[in-house]
């Protein structure tokens, strides 16, 4: 494996190696490697880019890696994930994409996912996107993730953006059944001329269904990002949806949310906060000695973490 | 030591200015040095001008005899001072052993900065790895606040009223906290408090009261005025006047 394959695997999958269990590394649009197991397939599409994997009811502890990798400058590229999750299983998912861009061309992946997730099946679901390069290629990732959950399906989705990608729009839909949760943690920084766009819609369609969506942002320097949130409550439902952000420099965020309750029993909140660093945090901080670099620096990863 | 010379402080709003504090002159080289006086007095912003987080309209401010007032807050945290805030901030995602390990000021084990916590009577393995975040409750937040003041160890330390919200911790634990601190690292410890059991442990005590210094001395000499008719309350009359004429 060359270094900045390894690079890259590292920053968005947290691999150190080829993991263990099922796993299909995708690197610049060609199959890097795969393995299936017993209980989880992964089958490549005929009729496009992509893959669809398939999980046996009752499978638990198990985990599917599933990275992609681009190195090539100016590739761009659409891909089709398709996950068919079955009942009563527990399982992790590991997405995400690096892009390692060293020329002048710009590198996208679009990375189009979808879940069925069966009957009180828990999946957990973690996607990092990631970018670097020394090229004045830009690099754009537009993910869009569409999760069916059936009645008492469970799905948390971390979704993290920390550094390099200079566009994205990531488009992520949702439909629950009776007692589904959806729970979506999303973390995002932006930095220099970055544009960064989140795209949630939920209906939440089940009795006792409920969702949460937090987003934390951090946007720097002339970045701009823009939070839309939607939740449609059809039924005695929860929903909750959150953006914290803080702005630096001259960033702006713009947080659009929208609760619409279509039952009398839909419970729905939004709450939005955005503003600079709380100056006293800041004093807080050089009160312990650190300077205020280190302590606006401290702040922010923490926000992050 | 500490030496405050004809520190003022005035803030302006549309209209006019305030003087929050006038012409005050002080010297702090003891133990335990207590600032009391009335809600309003400038006693909270006193401790801001010495922490560096306002700078004084006039006055200088000198620590072992070096003049500081142009040092900004880091530096003079650097060059040795301390302060736990009255009101403690929240954080979102930094853990309370992150905030003890930057009092500390370099990397510790997860038993070191237990022990701080333990000190201030915090059940440490239930709090070291929380955030300090909107849901600790006030009490916690303070004592947190403490143990972060007690990790620096610097030789000027200032606690703005830390006997607040803590009712169920004794007030003889808080003492002890004191001790120990100038134990280990000497110099004063200055300690803003309305309690007359902090009071009664302080070798010097200094009354402001509408932003003036109106008493400083011995507790023996100013404890008893304080609590019974004697200057104590006529401070309150004139402040009661005051407040009458508008
Ligand atoms: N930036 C400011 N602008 C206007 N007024 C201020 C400002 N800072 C402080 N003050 C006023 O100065 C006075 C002194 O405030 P300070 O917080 O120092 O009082 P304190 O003695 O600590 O009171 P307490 O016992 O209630 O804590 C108060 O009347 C307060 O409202
Ligand atoms: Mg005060």
């Amino acid at each position: 494996m060359d270094r900045i394959t390894k690079d890259l695997l590292e920053q968005v999958a947290g691999l150190h190696d080829i993991p263990t269990g099922a796993y299909n590394i995708r690197k610049d649009g060609q199959l890097y490697g795969r393995n299936v197991s017993a209980n989880i397939d992964i089958v490549t599409k005929t009729d496009k880019p992509g893959i669809d994997i398939i999980i046996k009811d009752n499978t638990v502890n198990e985990s599917v890696h599933i990275p992609v990798i681009i190195a090539q400058s100016g590739l761009k590229e659409a891909v089709y994930n398709d996950f068919i999750i079955g009942e009563n299983c527990d399982v992790t998912i590991i997405a995400g994409c690096g892009i390692h861009n060293g020329g002048k061309e710009a590198s996208e992946h679009s990375g189009i996912h979808s879940f069925d997730i069966g009957k009180n099946s828990k999946v957990k679901y973690v996607e990092k996107h990631y970018g670097q390069g020394e090229g004045t290629g830009e690099r754009i990732m537009n993910p869009k993730t569409h999760i069916v959950l059936k009645e008492g399906a469970y799905m948390e989705m971390d979704t993290v953006q920390i550094e390099g990608i200079d566009s994205t729009l990531r488009e992520t839909s949702a439909k629950l059944a009776d007692d589904a949760r959806l729970v979506i943690k999303e973390k995002i920084m932006t930095h220099d001329k970055q544009y960064a766009e989140t795209n949630f819609s939920v209906d939440l369609d089940g009795v006792n269904c409920s969702a949460d969506l937090v987003s934390r942002s951090v946007a720097k320097n002339e970045s701009k990002q823009i939070f839309k949130s939607e939740i449609n409550g059809n039924n005695i439902c929860h929903g909750h949806s959150e953006c914290d952000a803080i702005i630096m420099d001259n960033a702006s965020v713009k947080a659009l949310p929208a609760l619409t309750a279509n039952n009398l029993d839909a419970s729905l909140i939004h709450e939005a906060a955005i503003g600079k660093i709380a100056g006293e945090q800041l004093i807080k901080l050089m009160t312990l000695g650190l300077s205020e670099e280190e302590a606006e620096k401290e702040i922010v990863a923490g926000f992050l973490k | 030591m500490l030496e405050l010379k004809n520190i003022s402080y005035e803030v302006s709003d549309e209209n006019d200015n305030k003087e929050i504090l006038k012409n005050i002159s002080l010297s702090i080289d003891e133990r335990f040095v207590a600032i009391t006086g009335p809600n309003g007095g400038g006693k909270s912003t006193l401790a801001k001008l010495i922490a560096g987080i306002i700078k004084p309209t006039t006055g200088k401010i000198f620590l072992d005899g070096k003049d500081i007032t142009d040092m900004s807050i880091t530096e003079r945290a650097q060059n040795g001072i301390s302060f736990a805030f009255q009101q403690p901030v929240r954080f979102k995602g930094i853990t309370v052993k992150d905030l003890i390990t930057y009092a500390v000021g370099h990397p510790i084990s997860t038993t070191e900065a237990c022990s701080y916590l333990s000190e201030v009577g915090l059940c440490a393995k239930d709090y070291i790895n929380r955030e300090l975040n909107a849901s600790l409750s006030g009490g916690e937040a303070k004592r947190i606040e403490i143990a972060m003041t007690m990790a620096r160890g610097t030789a000027l330390s200032i606690f703005d009223e830390p006997e607040a919200g803590i009712d169920l911790w004794s007030f003889q634990s808080l003492i002890k906290v004191f001790e120990m601190m100038h134990e280990k690292a000497g110099g004063s410890i200055i300690i803003i408090s309305h309690q007359e059991r902090i009071l009664n442990i302080a070798d010097k005590i200094i009354v402001l009261a509408n932003g003036e210094l109106v008493n400083m001395g011995g507790k023996d000499e100013i404890l008893p005025s304080l609590l019974t008719d004697g200057p104590g309350c006529s401070v309150l009359m004139d402040k009661m006047k005051e407040v009458r004429n508008g």
